[in-house]
């Protein structure tokens, strides 16, 4: 491995170059066109040399887009509000439900145990659709369809699995015996939990909860069956947007930027976690 | 009196027995899935029905004709290639190219990490937000590809929007999203292996194309497999590209399980061909992520084993 030629580091440093490219460029070139009006943007060649404007955002921002045709309200900041609150509540109720449950799966081998366990990370690779489209006609019923409440149920299922596996591999990792000589010492079992098990666990959680988040604003199909324009987050509205806008590439451009920047942001604060969080753990070690 | 007595710790009247301690804890988690195990035993009873919203009262049991109708209909096995050919091509490609680039990183360096950590994002990117960027660069106007792909010759090169290449346009999205899912882990897993058997072979002279094929990937598979299988239960399944990209179109050239059965229940209405193309997607998924979790289980203890 020490010894390569000069010739293979220059292969390996074009592959790179190239890897680097491919992975990079669509990023890049989203960017700079969030920043082009539509005369550059359709401009033959593409350039990369122009004035930056920032009137895609600011229209987006108002709210109002102008267009020959006239004035165009246009509520993508609704959007991005909801998959604000759709992935922040989400991500709250699942560590709430989730947390315990991983404790109770990896300090007590009771009985269905491992089945009930099993059963919730096969959730993790069911195909969606089959629970949401029988899930459309018992939300009509229940009154559910169209409501935050309805959403932050369904998002469940990707949050719960996500944080009850990551976690209770966290739990799994902490020795027994420091919470057996807590409790010795004559603390119950819910004061061990929360002084021991969760501040040991603390990485752990966030990680997870991070994880979930960012799947949970990632997520496309959920809200596209289940959520009409008001309640819709980014992913299903900007579709909708491109839809709607017609031509306004700039802002389809900068409205891309805007919804992918806190997923972006929060995976480089969490890079070290992501790899054992998307494995589920399956590469720990 | 009585307001001590509730103070005082073990409160002797409330007390959740050690027996029943893990039931309570995990019970709320599982009454939320209970609420999703509902909606799938309606989806199979709805897969036995002859059941369109468009005709609410012609809706009753024909048992298993939606999944005989399914032999002589080519729709269907035209959704079955599709969605096999999506799946194959895109893990394989995914696969060579995620090993490629975790061996170009093997070695720890600071650039190497930077590049690593920099590949992560597109995997961040909602798939189907990504589906959109890449419309954007493919569009036939001004997009930046439809641009380069003239300069080399390709003029009205028509890419997702033409059937010939828009199997070949949305697998490139799919490319573009998940090797650094399947680059990671295998990273992960060449940086774990021990060392010794390397260092043997070095002083052996050991030629490096036997290291690779006869130490390096044997000792690598279990995360090869883990990572294959874990993205084949997920490309099965591709809806959000696919769907962002082309709505499964032109015609049917991409009408994979999930696109089918969406088109099925909303734009045709046909709940009972919708539910049972997807109990048939659920029953391949079901397969693939058994054969998954015993070999990431036999993994997990390894690692722990090990460690």
């Amino acid at each position: 491995m020490d010894t390569m030629s000069p010739v293979e580091r220059v292969l390996r440093a074009l592959a790179l170059t190239l890897v680097v490219v491919f992975f990079m460029f669509p990023i890049f070139w989203i960017f700079l066109m969030s920043f082009q009006t539509n005369e550059t943007i359709l401009s033959i060649p593409p350039s990369i040399v122009f004035s930056p404007t920032l009137s895609n955002y600011a229209a987006l921002i108002t709210g109002k887009l102008q267009t020959a045709a006239g004035t165009l309200d246009i509520a993508f900041m609704r959007n991005l509000g909801n998959s604000i609150f759709l992935s922040v509540t989400s991500v709250a109720v699942a560590l709430v439900l989730g947390v315990p449950a991983a404790y109770a799966f990896a300090r007590h081998k009771f009985k269905g145990s491992e089945d009930i366990a099993f059963t919730l990370l096969s959730f993790r690779f069911a195909p969606p659709l089959l629970v949401l489209l029988p899930l459309t006609q018992y939300f009509q019923w229940l009154g559910l369809s169209n409501t935050y409440f309805g959403l932050i149920w369904v998002y469940q299922l990707i949050c719960l699995p996500l944080i009850l596996w990551i976690v209770r591999g966290y739990f799994e990792d902490i020795s027994a015996d420091v919470e057996y000589a807590y409790r010795i010492a004559g603390h119950s079992w819910f004061a061990t939990f929360r002084k021991i098990a969760l501040p040991l666990a603390g990485p752990g959680i966030a990680a997870a909860g991070l994880l979930a988040f960012i799947f949970a604003w990632n997520n496309f199909v959920f809200a596209l069956v289940l959520a009409s324009a008001d309640k819709q987050p980014v992913t299903v509205g900007a579709l909708a947007f491109i839809t709607s806008s017609g031509i306004q590439y700039g802002q389809i451009a900068s409205a891309i930027v805007l919804s992918v920047t806190p997923t972006l942001a929060l995976a480089l604060y969490a890079q070290r976690y992501l790899v054992e969080g998307l494995s589920l753990g399956a590469v720990k070690g | 009196m009585a307001s001590t007595a509730t103070l005082r710790k073990p409160a002797s009247g409330f007390r959740i027995s050690r027996k029943m301690l893990p039931y309570v804890l995990s019970l709320p988690a599982l009454l939320v899935c209970i609420g999703i195990l509902i909606p799938f035993f309606t989806a199979v009873i709805y897969s036995f029905q002859r059941y369109r919203l468009s005709q609410p009262w012609a809706r009753q049991f024909n048992w298993g004709e939606n999944y005989l109708n399914f032999v002589t209909d080519p729709a269907f096995w035209n959704t079955l290639k599709v969605s096999l050919l999506y799946a194959g091509i895109t893990v394989t490609l995914e696969l060579l190219l995620g090993l490629g680039i975790a061996l170009l990183l093997q070695r720890r360096s600071t650039i190497n990490n930077f590049i690593s950590i920099m590949l992560l994002l597109p995997l961040m990117i909602a798939p189907a937000l990504a589906a959109l960027m890449w419309k954007l660069m493919t569009n036939p106007s001004f997009g930046i590809l439809s641009y380069l792909a003239s300069l080399i010759g390709l003029h009205d090169f028509r890419w997702a929007s033409s059937p010939d290449t828009a199997l070949l346009t949305v697998v490139l999205v799919d490319i573009w999203v998940y090797t650094p899912f399947i680059m990671i882990l295998l990273l992960a897993g060449l940086r774990s292996l021990p060392t010794q058997p390397f260092e043997a072979a070095a002083l052996d002279g050991v030629p490096r194309s036997f290291v690779f094929f006869r130490i390096t990937l044997p000792m690598l598979t279990p995360y090869i497999l883990t990572a294959t299988l874990f993205r084949l239960l997920d490309s099965i399944q591709q809806f959000d590209i696919i769907y962002a990209m082309t709505q499964g179109g032109p015609g049917n050239t991409l009408t994979v399980f999930q696109v089918e059965a969406y088109l099925n229940f909303f734009q045709s209405t046909n709940v009972g061909r919708s539910a049972a193309l997807l109990i048939i997607l659920w029953a391949i998924t079901y397969t693939l992520s058994n054969v998954f979790i015993k070999n990431w289980l036999r993994l997990r203890e390894r690692a722990r084993g090990e460690a």
